[in-house]
């Protein structure tokens, strides 16, 4: 390696400065917040629902509204399509989750206590790549129950794809997918994480 | 001649501005009851079914029609009367007589739990829940009452229903006496039903002994008034036959004023007499509980107003609205001011405790307030309702009742009852009044033989009453409760953890059917679109019950089941568990299939009931 890049990469080994040791500390409320918050929610709009149906996707549950009788509701109209029962225990990725999230706030406060840049980085990294694997594996997941059609359903219907971000129409009814406040804390996290390098990295420049 | 045109002229002049003005009104109050499309009206309307044994419901101010509510007859829409537990209620009878209803009240105003109706015909109470509209309670016939007219007038905090009856009979019932022997062997009797607090669950308490006159109708006091009631009635004569002109001949007939306080003292002391299982009070042993106060010539209505004071009643055949001060009937029962007694039943003084005689017109029969101080009269014989102030009255107004008389408007036709919302408790609302009307004449489109009845609703929120709507009902409505839509907050669904049924079953896994000799148990589920078990195999008398849930718990998702050629009509709301039951008396295949729409598969929701001959 060059002197160069070495220069450019020295800045990693520095300490992390006041500031951002209580930037990666709020981080770590935050991510450890989404541990209990609603991560996203799915709404169903049809015309004979008064209130639309409701489902929270939590890090470690699926709640629907009306006391978790939306949920038996969406499994009623799926079947006449033919798509598979929605259920908690198909979301294998709910069993370790929480555990993640709670890693990532044990690395957040590593870094705040012991840390230099390089451990702030190494949360970033690690949490980009992570929540790029969940919203796959949730587009993934909608993307398998709706193209797995049971042929031998009431209504013949071509398999959809169904919005992940956003609102697609199927028959008579709207669905609505978008990210709950739970992932807002995620992205707060993450904010948070990038601005706590930004800062004690700005420092290093000055200081040099 | 010169003045013979002037009057013409004059004339024109009325006919003219008459026209216009009254056009320019009409539209403008019209649309006052206007609820735009998939807009609520703001007051539920609670009419008496009559004789059909319903309970009607609409809203105001559209009028439109919302709902019926079987009490004290099958429905087959409803499914009311063909499950065991409606069925058990209406017991052997198919109809009922609905006059009466009465919501009921706490602290003297309206609290939104339950309705009460009465039944004329076979001396029984009903009580519906008004979270779900449904009937809960029905009790009856009523031990020794015979005509439950005078009925149900609820307590000021729905201690009691109060009930009088109409008829008198030999007491106890079942007990022969000639008819020509009315006099001293027939009775009238007054009830009270005891509400319980938490549950509302009904029983009767205690009866008073009366005179075979007929009760008519009755209100209950609050305020000064609080713990009394009150009733007029016709037949002071006690004739027996040819009621039209024999009951009509004297000039005053009785009113009652109950102080069921006291009654219930009385019930409590042991003095009473145990008639067919219920304590009855002889109102000349157990001094305080009833007197009597002359009314003029056949009265119907008695209504005490808000403040609980004065106590109006109508005339019916003489044309007066009678005013009495609850005051002075307090002041001459103390001071023993009696011009009289009947069978040990003292006779309030009537000039004394008489306020004044309104003369609001021909044929008075029920009064209802707004609470601002304006009394409603109907005139069945006017066609036309009168508005009238209450005392106090100063001086001059005294000398001629008929300066009190402020307004008067037309009804069509021939006007019953009206009802004003929370005319009967402290706080009438004030801003709706409807009349209902016993002859519609040739007003609707023609309809046959039989008409439908009139109701009216006229705006009394200014200082003359105008009317904004009118709409046409099945026989027969007599009386109604207005209640604020937003004081109740009725279910939607009958949720799973609120479903009490012991044979209810929510896992299709659950649902089958079991066998005990010659008892066939099955356990069915309905949900959209399909009955689980949907084929039930059973042998030639064997004798069947199904539990049936619906676990839909979406509003409006409804299931039912109606068996080819077996008497049957079940609903199931959803969350609801209904148990039906049957015996197989002939072989064969019965499809049995969902009665009430219930999704795009709604036609496919079928099954069979296959009965193969026994072995």
């Amino acid at each position: 390696m060059d002197e160069a890049s070495r220069s450019n990469t020295r800045f990693l080994d520095r300490p992390l400065n006041t500031t951002s040791r209580i930037l990666m500390g709020l981080a770590a409320l935050l991510v450890a917040g989404a541990i209990l918050a609603p991560l996203w929610q799915i709404r169903l709009e049809a015309p004979m629902y008064e209130d639309p149906l409701l489902m929270d996707i939590y890090a470690h549950k699926l709640e629907s509204g009306n006391d978790g009788q939306d949920l038996k509701e969406i499994n009623t109209l799926n079947k006449y399509v033919g798509m598979r029962t929605i259920q908690e225990a198909d979301f294998t990725e709910m069993d370790w989750m929480p555990f993640v999230l709670g890693g990532f706030a044990l690395l957040a406060l590593r870094a705040m206590f012991f840390g230099r840049i390089r451990n702030a980085v190494d949360v970033g990294v690690l949490f980009a790549y992570f929540g790029a694997f969940s919203l796959y594996r949730f587009y993934y997941q909608m993307y398998v129950y709706a193209q797995n059609l049971d042929p031998t359903a009431p209504m013949n219907m071509e398999p959809f794809m169904p919005a992940v971000i956003g609102s697609n129409t199927v028959a008579n009814f709207t669905q609505w997918s978008y990210p709950n406040w739970g992932s807002a804390l995620l992205a707060g996290f993450i904010m948070l994480v990038v601005a706590a390098i930004w800062r004690s990295r700005n420092e290093s420049h000055n200081a040099s | 001649m010169l003045r013979h045109v002037a009057y013409t002229i004059a004339l024109f002049a009325v006919l003219l501005t008459g026209c216009s003005s009254g056009g320019g009104g009409d539209d403008t109050a019209t649309s006052r009851a206007e609820v735009p499309i998939g807009e609520k009206d703001s007051h539920y309307l609670f009419y008496s079914g009559g004789h059909s044994g319903q309970v009607f419901v609409s809203g105001i101010p559209s009028m439109r029609d919302l709902s019926r509510i079987p009490v004290f007859a099958p429905s087959p829409g409803h499914g009311y009367g063909y499950d065991d537990e409606s069925r058990e209620m209406l017991g052997d009878y198919t109809w009922g007589d609905v006059h009466h209803p009465a919501l009921s009240k706490t602290d003297g105003t309206y609290d939104g739990r339950w309705l009460f109706v009465n039944d004329n015909a076979h001396n029984r109470i009903a009580r519906i829940d008004l979270n779900t509209f449904k009937t809960a309670e029905i009790i009856g016939p009523i031990p020794n009452a015979s005509g439950n007219h005078g009925s149900s007038f609820v307590t000021e905090n729905t201690e009691y229903a109060l009930t009088a009856t109409r008829f008198s009979v030999p007491l106890p019932k079942g007990r022969y006496a000639p008819v020509e022997d009315y006099e001293e062997e027939f009775n009238g009797i007054v009830s009270g039903i005891a509400i319980d607090e938490e549950t509302g669950s009904m029983g009767v308490d205690w009866q008073i002994l009366t005179p075979p006159f007929n009760w008519d109708l009755g209100s209950t006091g609050k305020g000064p008034s609080s713990g009394w009631a009150f009733w007029t009635s016709y037949n002071s004569e006690m004739a027996s036959d040819s009621l039209e002109i024999q009951a009509s001949q004297m000039d005053r007939d009785y009113a009652a004023f109950v102080n069921w306080e006291a009654a219930e003292d009385a019930a409590e002391d042991g003095n009473y007499t145990m008639i067919d299982g219920v304590p009855v009070i002889d109102p000349a042993e157990a001094p305080g509980v009833m007197y009597f106060v002359p009314v003029a010539k056949s009265p119907h209505g008695i209504d005490v107003t808000p403040d609980g004071r004065w106590i109006v009643a109508g005339g019916k055949l003489d044309p007066t609205a009678q005013v009495f001060d609850f005051e002075d009937v307090q002041a001459a029962i103390e001071e023993e001011d009696f011009q009289g007694e009947v069978r040990g039943i003292p006779v309030l003084n009537y000039d004394r405790v008489l306020e004044g005689a309104v003369p609001v017109g021909q044929g008075p029969l029920h009064t209802q307030y707004d609470g601002r101080g304006n009394a409603y009269t109907s005139l069945f014989i006017e066609s036309s309702v009168a508005k009238w102030s209450l005392p106090p009255w100063t001086d001059e107004e005294k000398e001629d009742l008929s300066q009190v008389v402020t307004d008067k408007i037309d009804i069509h036709y021939n006007i019953g009852h009206l009802v004003i919302g929370g005319s009967d408790t402290r706080e009438p609302q004030g801003d709706w009044l409807v009349a209902m009307n016993k002859i519609a004449g040739d007003r609707p489109l023609r309809t046959g033989l039989s008409k439908p009845e009139t109701s009216q609703l006229i705006d009394i929120s200014g200082e003359e009453m105008e009317m904004v709507a009118e709409s046409y009902t099945s026989p027969e409505p007599h009386f109604a409760q207005i209640l604020p839509a937003d004081a109740i907050q009725p279910d939607q669904v009958l949720r799973q953890s609120d479903n009490d049924h012991p044979e209810a079953v929510w896992d299709p896994e659950e649902a089958g059917i079991t066998r005990d000799g010659n008892e066939v148990t099955v356990h069915m589920i309905a949900q959209r679109s399909m009955f689980t078990p949907d084929v039930i195999e059973v042998e030639q008398g064997e004798d069947v019950t199904i539990h049936v849930t619906n676990v839909e718990q979406v509003a409006d998702m409804i299931h039912g089941i109606g068996i080819g050629e077996h008497d049957t009509s079940i609903i199931m709301d959803p969350g609801e568990t209904k148990t039906f039951s049957f015996s197989t008396e002939e072989t064969g295949v019965f499809p049995f299939y969902c009665t009430n729409f219930c999704s795009a598969l709604h036609q496919e929701m079928q099954g069979y009931i296959a009965v193969r001959p026994s072995e």
